[in-house]
């Protein structure tokens, strides 16, 4: 096995309101190795940007980190302080949001705002002053390049608001890849594509990871997104993962009852009708279930779910459930 | 386990046309008023009578603006709009009620669409008062039953929207439309804000009742693997213009325009017997033109793999191939 880059360890996390504090994290372990591409899927409010989140931590001010470990290449990221999580930031590992329109700064330039990433990063570091300007927009020009960006020369001029939606999202995965980086997390970054060019971001994307040796953390809601992308999968429901296993188990043998429900709602090609869905919704994160919290929605609860919390247990090599069934 | 249900594939009885857009044109002024937006230019579709008729596209395909205009929200340009032989091109406002009453629209947020400030019980009784199908004493009897309907207990009378989730709204959404007992149901991606999970529930929900009244739908949305297991036949909408019309087996079997099959091969799919129903890779490329701007000739020439030189001057015509399918390219003309 490759060597671990990336260890979450029992994450909770909860957010402040006028309230109270809504429990939404509850003990998310997850892993990437080097060189590995890790799909996390989930539906809306499950907690999956809440975790990427706190890996780059940059949590809202709402947030409160109640305890877990993040470990990035060995070294803690919740406790390295200001000067060290910018140093995991600037070289470590980069982000693509969800949203290329809220991401890029509407009164800069492209070039402007991809040449800030290089000049603060260990790149840029590393640069003569004299000279540094120019090197610094060959770089990007370059970037924008391997994004398949038409007239490169004319994009770093121009401001987002003059760039299609799909054009914003290459900007943001050029920024993103422009210096090497150990790992990208990438937060829906198609959600808000059309579909022909869903397929051509995604697949920059994956060429782009694979040709750098990086590693890739995909969050999506969609399961053909994350199989299409990835080579493990984890599935989170209500602020726990409840399956981990590599792509063609996920697809070829769910085994948590959640993971099926959601398999059996996609609309498939081959025209066999849609299933039933999963009855009720999302549990509210005030008062979440004691026990295991799919319990309320799930049609193979056992007596022992109502007040236990599940462990994710090995049921096949690298297959991991959190479901009592499977014991 | 619970049913599927499934759209009866053949339509029972004489097919009978209650439905019918003729060249229908639609263009919004730029803000410097020197130049159209043509969000819709040209389309010509038909629906017949208990039909599901998908019209797939993506964004700035036009397929909002149709489903608007055929609301009577927006006069069209020109054109016309035909609804079981009467001429309804015209805003909202000059038509009879009858046809607002045969005329039903759901719309893709439900968040937004109902009165956060009324209760369900108001905003269901709101469509019979108005269309004067009830009276004050009956009027809940039979609001419970629409949200029967919906398989909603009658628990959600005294609710607010704000305190239902977003497949619920949803699900209130569609009884509304179905209190004055459509003829045809226009659905503006009714399922795009809500998680799979969800939109199963909404899906099987619709399909049941397009088979128990026998109502039309025009279902818009772009998303095509919903299409396979809903509707009758498929539209495929590019910037404007229909370039595809098919039943859905044949046209999933063997898509014929370059762009659908460059859309069909771009959805990701969650099993390789479905990877296998996927045409032969074709590598989506470009970026879809700027409305303002139509690309003269077809308007797919800029992004397509097999363009030929007459693509770049010559618009194609809508051509008919089999008994029911009709696409436009030219490599289908001769």
């Amino acid at each position: 096995m490759a060597e671990v880059l990336l260890n979450i360890d029992d994450l909770h996390i909860g957010y402040r309101v006028y309230k109270g504090t809504l429990k939404v994290l509850d003990g998310i372990r997850l892993v990437v190795h080097t060189g590995e591409k890790v799909g996390v899927v989930g539906e809306t409010g499950c907690g999956k940007t809440t975790t990427m989140r706190a890996v780059m931590g940059i949590l809202p001010r709402q947030a409160i980190i109640k305890g877990g470990r993040i470990t990035f290449k060995g070294k803690d990221v919740m406790v390295c302080g200001p000067q060290g999580i910018r140093t995991v930031r600037t070289d470590g590992m980069s982000m693509i949001f969800q949203d290329p329109t809220a991401a890029l700064n509407p009164v800069f330039t492209v070039g402007e705002q991809l040449a800030d990433v290089i000049k603060y990063s260990h790149v840029g570091r590393g640069l003569e002053r004299r000279g540094a300007q120019q090197a610094i927009t060959a770089m990007s020009i370059e970037a924008l390049k391997q994004t398949a960006l038409p007239d490169p020369q004319r994009i770093i001029t121009n401001y987002p608001f003059q760039l299609s939606g799909g054009m914003r999202q290459r900007v943001c995965i050029s920024m993103a890849l422009v210096t090497a980086r150990d790992l990208l997390i990438a937060d829906e970054p198609t959600t808000n594509l059309d579909v022909t060019i869903q397929d051509q971001v995604l697949r920059l994307i994956k060429q782009l990871v694979e040709e750098k040796g990086m590693s890739l953390i995909l969050v999506t809601h969609s399961l053909g997104v994350a199989r299409m992308m990835s080579d493990r999968i984890y599935v989170m429901y209500a602020g726990n993962i409840v399956e981990a296993a590599p792509t063609e188990k996920v697809f070829g043998n769910p085994l948590h009852p959640y993971t099926q429900g959601l398999l059996r709602s996609v609309p498939k090609l081959t025209g066999e009708g849609i299933g039933f869905g999963i009855p009720g919704r999302i549990p509210d994160y005030f008062n979440p279930p004691a026990g295991c919290r799919f319990y309320p929605r799930c049609d193979f609860r056992l007596p022992e779910c109502e007040n236990e919390k599940p462990e994710l247990y090995e049921t096949d090599e690298g297959h991991y459930v959190a479901c009592f069934i499977h014991r | 386990m619970p049913r599927l249900y499934r759209v009866q594939l053949e339509v029972k009885g004489l097919p009978e046309d209650i439905f019918v857009i003729e060249q229908l044109k639609k263009y919004f002024a730029t803000d410097d008023k020197t130049k159209y937006v043509k969000a819709v230019d040209g389309v010509d579709l038909v629906l017949r009578k208990a039909e599901v008729l998908g019209v797939v596209g993506e964004s700035g395909s036009g397929k909002s603006t149709i489903a608007y205009t055929v609301m009577g929200m927006y006069e069209p340009t020109s054109g016309r709009i035909l609804f079981k032989g009467r001429d309804i091109s015209s805003r909202a406002t000059k038509r009879p009620m009858e046809v607002k009453k045969e005329l039903q629209i759901v719309f893709q947020d439900p968040s937004t669409s109902l009165n956060p400030q009324r209760t369900i019980a108001q905003i269901l009784g709101l469509p019979l008062r108005v269309h004067k199908l009830a009276d004050s004493k009956g009027i809940t009897d039979k609001v419970v039953e629409l949200l029967n309907m919906v398989e909603l207990s009658e628990d959600y009378l005294y609710k607010y929207p704000r305190a239902l989730g977003g497949g619920e709204r949803q699900l209130i959404a569609i009884a509304r439309a179905l209190a004055t007992r459509p003829d045809l149901m226009i659905l503006d991606e009714p399922t795009s804000a809500l998680d799979v999970s969800v939109q199963a529930k909404i899906i099987n929900t619709l399909i049941r009742l397009q088979s128990e009244l026998g109502m039309s739908y025009l279902f818009i949305t772009h998303d095509l693997s919903l299409m396979r297991n809903l509707a009758h036949r498929v539209a495929i909408m590019y910037l404007g213009k229909v370039v595809e019309v098919a039943p859905t087996q044949e046209f999933f079997e063997a898509p014929l325009h370059p762009y659908t099959q460059m859309l069909l091969s771009s959805i990701p799919v969650v099993s390789e017997v479905e990877d296998a129903l996927k045409p032969e890779k074709v590598i989506a490329r470009g970026e879809i033109p700027s409305p303002v701007d139509v690309p003269s000739g077809c308007r797919f020439h800029t992004r397509c793999t097999l363009v030929m030189d007459v693509c770049c001057q010559e618009e194609p015509d809508m051509v008919r191939i089999g008994s029911d399918r009709f696409v436009s390219c030219h490599l289908h003309t001769k």
